[in-house]
């Protein structure tokens, strides 16, 4: 079995900040991390790569800072990395994205077929969750999105059964090989990577890939050029036109502002005195039903 | 990538379209469904496709898939109600439940026939498997989660704007030279128009030639989910939200408390769920739930643009928070700088007192 994770170095944004007067996203000092959605699709492989054999191969698309994303999944127990990076691939789109792993996984496939393609069901830097699907139609791969659980894989019927969130359920589908996979998250834990496995990430060798070793056929296809969408304009929404009103509050009289709060909603925003009276209601209606009750 | 300068247009760029594609006329709604039920998501975006329509002076379509019956009929009906002047109607049983291959093939089928300028999905798990397959397939430029749609005067070209660099920046992005131009939306980003059912329109059926034996993919079984003792953010009327501004994970209990006196629901901010305060479906913002309140209430929360583009359609908002300069101040109606902890206590006595006392 050859499974290929597809991953992304994104910098954690719950410590992304910006500049409070310039409006500029402050970079320095924030931590590059694995895309944690990422962590679901790598466990899932590992998960299966320890039941059915054979190799697991993490790809990303990057810039060269990339790599210690990389080495850290070979420490979970990924065999095998491979980073694409070529200046040409700036200002990629999802599109265009998806095109350079694509060409990439097509090149692996070459040196040992592929069965399996993981990513994560989105990124947290660009919440876009396009990249997946990109790929497995690119690939002509079957897609499963959001898959919550892998029931069994049967090698010999080349076939997978899995659980997938949908609307309002959960779909039993089943599908054959090669297929793609987005895992959701949530569906497992990523494990700790064993001593010898972290030792072994600490040496190994990184295939660094650029586009003509990726197999990149047209470079009319990748980063700015081959992108249909750019970003137009960058920007911090307006506050309300209306400043909010500042309800004194002092702690010794607590009371004094929640009141005074209270009083002007009440007779400033009808629509929320109209669902209070409603809540009123209701809590009177299952009072007196509790009552009859005893 | 460089630093992001913002409020100045990174660049203007002048789109001019290949002759082909001057022949992509008209706005696209795709009207999702699942057994037979239209998920609301798609008469939100019927609204603002009506409004992006009549700006461009186009017809509004809707699209609607699924097996044979008199539901597609309905929906087509309902899709009128909300705005459309005209439904594609695809009915195969193929259709009958969701599968990524066959609705692909047909709505890529569809587009490449009929040819919109502009094409509009919910992002739910189904918009989303199906925008990037499409889009993929047509090779055209899709933005995920928009939370404003706007038209360019200028050039009649889709400005889609959403979160950007994980919730902390806005960005609008354009098209270039591709179409359609495709979006999705999250549910409860836009306001739910007022149906009128007096509105009538022409079904064009489209045949698809969708095969079984075709598909690889089988659906086995569909399990609903149990929908009990599930938080009903979406709708929730009341919902009292909490910060990693409490200070610690015992301090929610004052949201809790505060959302019973109140019959509302609880809801959070992606840190106070980080820090496991708080399960994640009570998420609210870009990445969780988004809530249409009467009333909000935001307890020890900053306001990262993240959070605001979850909440800010409430009538009313509430901020509570003990730094003065926290962006929540520039969009809340009242504001209380001050302690959660001893604001959220008083904030439930004063309901509390004024659901007692007063009757109607």
């Amino acid at each position: 079995m050859h499974i290929v994770v597809c991953i992304k170095q994104v910098p954690d944004s719950a410590q992304i900040r910006v500049h409070p007067v310039t409006n500029t996203i402050m970079r320095q000092g924030v931590p590059a991390i694995i895309n944690p959605y990422d962590l679901f699709a790598i466990e899932a492989a590992l998960a299966l790569k320890d039941q059915l054999g054979g190799k697991v191969t993490v790809l990303t698309m990057g810039p060269p800072q990339a790599e210690p994303a990389l080495r850290k999944a070979l420490s979970y127990g990924c065999d095998e990395a491979v980073l694409v990076t070529d200046k040409l691939f700036a200002g990629a789109d999802t599109l265009a994205t998806s095109y350079v792993l694509a060409s990439a996984i097509k090149t692996l496939h070459q040196e040992t077929p592929v069965d399996l393609v993981f990513t994560g069901k989105q990124t947290i830097d660009g919440d876009t969750a396009q990249v997946g699907p990109g790929v497995a139609k690119r690939l002509e791969l079957e897609l499963l999105t959001y898959v919550s659980r892998i029931v069994s894989v049967d090698q010999a019927a080349n076939s997978i059964r899995v659980e997938r969130r949908a609307e309002g359920g959960v779909q039993v589908l089943e599908t054959r090989l090669p297929a793609l996979i987005t895992m959701l998250e949530g569906s497992n834990e990523i494990r700790f990577g064993s001593a010898p496995d972290m030792f072994r990430a600490a040496r190994a060798e990184v295939c660094v890939w650029d586009r003509n070793a990726a197999g990149i056929e047209d470079i009319k296809k990748v980063g700015l050029k081959g992108s249909p969408t750019i970003v137009s304009r960058v920007f911090v929404p307006s506050p309300r036109a209306q400043k909010a009103q500042q309800i004194e509050f002092d702690a010794a009289n607590p009371e004094a502002a929640t009141q005074t709060l209270l009083d002007k909603v009440l007779v400033e925003i009808p629509k929320v005195k109209k669902q209070l009276d409603q809540t009123r209601d209701n809590k009177r209606a299952s009072r007196s039903a509790g009552e009859r009750h005893e | 990538m460089s630093e992001a300068k913002t409020d100045k247009p990174i660049k203007k760029r002048k789109i001019k379209l290949d002759e082909e594609l001057l022949a992509y006329k008209g706005v696209w709604v795709f009207v999702e469904s699942e057994r037979g039920h239209v998920h609301p998501v798609s008469w939100e975006l019927m609204g603002q496709g009506r409004r992006l329509a009549d700006q461009l002076g186009v017809e509004l379509c809707g699209v609607v898939m699924g097996a044979p019956g008199p539901d597609l009929e309905a929906q087509c009906r309902a899709a009128f109600a909300y705005g459309a002047d005209r439904c594609y109607r695809i009915a195969s049983p193929v259709l009958a439940e969701y599968r990524n291959v066959p609705f692909t093939r047909a709505l890529t089928d569809l587009v490449n026939a009929h040819k919109p300028e502009i094409l509009l999905l919910g992002a739910t798990t189904l918009g989303r498997d199906l925008a990037g397959s499409v889009a993929t397939t047509l090779k055209t430029g899709l933005t995920a989660d928009c939370t404003e749609l706007a038209i360019d005067p200028e050039d009649r070209c889709l400005l889609s704007t959403r979160p950007t660099f994980g919730g902390s920046l806005l960005c609008t992005i354009v098209t270039l030279n591709y179409r359609p131009q495709m979006a999705t939306v999250r549910h409860r980003v836009m306001p739910m128009p007022d149906p009128q059912p007096e509105r009538t329109g022409l079904i064009v059926d489209f045949e698809a030639g969708l095969i079984e034996t075709d598909i690889v993919t089988k659906v086995l079984e569909f399990i609903p989910d149990d929908q009990r003792d599930k938080p009903q953010l979406p709708y929730a009327e009341i919902v009292v939200s909490g910060g990693k501004g409490l200070g610690k994970a015992e301090n929610f209990k004052h949201v809790w408390d505060l959302a019973k006196v109140l019959g509302g629901e609880v809801g959070a901010s992606r840190a106070a769920i980080h820090a496991g305060w708080i399960s994640a479906d009570r998420q609210v913002g870009q990445t969780g739930k988004t809530v249409r309140p009467a009333l909000y209430i935001a307890a020890g929360i900053s306001g990262a643009i993240q959070h605001r583009v979850g909440m800010e359609g409430a009538d009313c908002i509430i901020a509570i928070n003990n730094d003065p300069n926290a962006p929540i101040f520039d969009f809340a109606h009242y504001a209380i700088v001050g302690d959660c902890n001893q604001v959220l206590p008083a904030l439930g006595r004063t309901f509390a007192g004024y659901l007692a006392h007063q009757g109607s």
